[in-house]
């Protein structure tokens, strides 16, 4: 724009011309208003982030100053409401660990499986029927889940089918079920990373003579190997982190859990049940939730952190 | 995108099929068609066994009662327009905050920027936070305010509110970014502004997107529980919620709170209240591929 006005009245051109018509257009206070507002609209994430950690600090800082931060991490005995109060999260740590366990000895083989077929056997048109599907699954609230793993997993799969000594809660009904509602995280975004890789590696392969079986389980699947780990990295984050089924399922005895057909209490189960009392703002109580929370929202953002690192380096592979 | 992968696909060569039919392959074929269908399986078995449990207790009754302390007596009238209620206070504290984030970040935001690249960052990683912390952190956010009773329809809304705003913004950015650059290069060249060459081409381009990602978006906030349950919303609920500052419980509180009676009659009625909660989000799927499919432009 500088240019051509800079040029006007220069050499060449006829001085009976029309002044060239400025281009800069008028100024508009309105729209750099708006774009205040978007960018003020983007930064309340931030500001959310931030909110999350001041919110979770706070009462932590409260549950600390009365409990050591060792007897906390390491302590095997949990029981914050008793007169003989103990507050060692181990067991809470243990509960999440089994069932997070048990949903991905589910999840990742069949989510795979889905994947694998999905990306490298399904036509189009067959993809576009069972993709859909597989996401329902995703949209199943996990309250339903819950019921179904109480109601059928447990009451009748576990017990009356396969007269299984166990009571009415275990870990093992929380965490199949929640294999089955992680299925679907884990198939699209390995799918995606399958997806990815290049045409080119699969020609390379079948050129030199191997089928798809060997192209997939030799060449494709470790070319997508980032790509799938960070499925599975956000499937232990899912599973970490879900509430209702193992609220409903696992039980709530905070107990150090040996055995799968026992019931544990997870660390968002604690939270869920311990809501249900009504704690009073800045009672021990109430600080305790907020330990346990924040101790979730570490284990979380270190596990994201480790996807997000993952997902950035296959996308930038090819 | 899809179209992109589609092209590839149907172009793929027919990789080397002589080998496919030896025992090897036809079982790793079987396998994975098992791992599809032992996930159907349990979906239809899910459904099935809610379906013929709530089956007795799936009546009008369930749309026009209270709770009650008898199974025969109690509906979930209250549960249903609580969930209307909070559901539609979320869509509007989320849909424009989440659609003006999206806008600043791709077609405004410099990406050099730190500032930019740590929303972007931060955005990814508030999308795999646990619904559960959401409840913590309205919970915290209503205490720092004063409000004493804390299961009111705004401070539910404003928890998956926060909870789904990441999904929202994720989802607006990719129907954004789909949007060809010619069709923003055509409207500047016209001498429009950014700004409305955003408003007039870019984001009425990008609705179907915009539209599918937000219902996905507000149907995982419908089906939420956790979050409600840390800021109380588990109550004996026997009024009609009657705004944002009212008391409410919602579907999936009542389905959590039914589970946890003895009787078998409110297992029963927990299993009703699951069927119409899976039918309207299972509803709302449907309506999010449709919009997907049918006027999602392919440019």
């Amino acid at each position: 724009m500088t240019s051509i006005t800079a040029r006007k009245g220069g050499p060449g051109l006829d001085p009976g011309l029309p002044a060239s018509p400025s281009l800069r257009g008028r100024r508009r206070p309105g729209e750099a208003l708006v774009r205040l507002a978007l960018r003020v609209a983007a930064g309340i994430t931030v500001v959310t982030t931030l909110g999350i950690v001041v919110a979770l600090l706070v009462p932590s800082l409260g549950f600390f100053a009365e409990v050591p931060l060792t007897d906390f991490l390491f302590g095997d005995r949990w029981a914050p409401r008793f007169a003989d109060s103990s507050f060692g999260v181990l067991p809470l740590v243990t509960a999440t660990l089994w069932t997070t366990v048990i949903s991905l000895v589910v999840a990742v083989p069949l989510g795979l499986g889905a994947a694998i077929l999905l990306s490298e056997y399904a036509s189009a048109r067959l993809r576009k029927v069972l993709k859909p599907l597989l996401e329902i699954l995703a949209g199943v609230p996990t309250v339903v889940y819950g019921f179904f793993a109480l109601q059928f997993v447990q009451a009748t799969v576990l017990r009356e089918w396969l007269q299984l000594p166990t009571g009415a809660f275990s870990v093992l009904a929380a965490g199949l079920v929640m294999g089955i509602m992680i299925i679907p995280t884990i198939a699209s975004i390995s799918e995606d990373a399958m997806s990815a890789v290049p045409q080119a590696l699969r020609q390379g392969s079948a050129a030199l003579g191997a089928n798809r079986m060997q192209t997939t389980v030799r060449v494709v699947f470790p070319a997508a190997l980032s790509g799938i780990i960070a499925a599975v990295v956000l499937g232990v984050s899912r599973a970490v982190g879900e509430t209702m089924i193992v609220a409903i399922a696992a039980g709530n005895q905070a107990v150090m859990v040996s055995d799968p057909l026992q019931q544990g209490q997870t660390m968002t189960g604690f939270i869920a049940n311990a809501a249900l009392g009504d704690s009073r703002v800045g009672s021990l109580e109430y600080d305790t939730l907020f330990a346990v929370g924040l101790l979730l929202f570490c284990i979380t953002l270190v596990i994201n952190a480790i996807s997000i690192a993952l997902v950035r380096r296959f996308r930038e592979a090819y | 995108m899809t179209s992109l992968q589609s092209a590839i696909r149907g172009t793929r060569p027919l990789t080397g099929r002589g080998g496919e039919r030896r025992p090897g392959p036809v079982l790793f074929l079987i396998l994975l068609w098992l791992s599809l269908v032992v996930a159907f399986s349990v979906l239809v078995t899910l459904i099935i066994t809610i379906v013929l449990e709530g089956m007795p207790q799936f009546t009008t009754r369930l749309f026009t009662e209270y709770p009650a302390s008898s199974p025969d007596e109690a509906g979930a009238r209250p549960a249903i327009l609580g969930s209307i209620w909070v559901i539609i206070t979320t869509a509007v504290m989320t849909v424009p905050l989440g659609v003006a984030a999206a806008v600043h970040l791709e077609e405004f935001a410099d990406h050099r920027n730190w500032f930019n690249r740590l929303i972007e960052l931060n955005v990814q990683n508030l999308a795999a936070v646990p619904s559960i912390v959401y409840g913590l952190l309205a919970l915290a956010f209503l205490s720092l305010l004063g409000v004493r009773d804390k299961s009111i329809v705004i401070g539910g809304a404003l928890a998956l509110s926060l909870l789904i705003l990441p999904v929202v913004i994720i989802a607006t950015r990719e129907a954004l970014r789909s949007v060809p650059m010619e069709i923003r290069h055509g409207s500047l060249a016209l001498g429009a502004t950014p700004l409305q060459t955003t408003w007039r081409q870019t984001l009425p381009s990008a609705v179907p997107g915009i539209a599918t990602g937000t219902i996905l978006a507000l149907s995982r906030a419908l089906g939420e529980a956790a979050p409600l349950l840390v800021l109380g919303a588990l109550v004996f609920v026997s009024f009609d919620p009657n705004g944002l500052l009212s008391g409410y419980t919602t579907l999936p509180i009542q389905i959590f709170g039914w589970t946890g009676r003895p009787q078998a009659g409110f297992h029963e009625l927990a299993a009703a209240t699951s069927v119409l909660l899976l039918g309207v989000l299972l509803a709302m799927n449907a309506v999010a591929i449709l919009i997907r499919n049918r006027f999602q432009k392919r440019w």
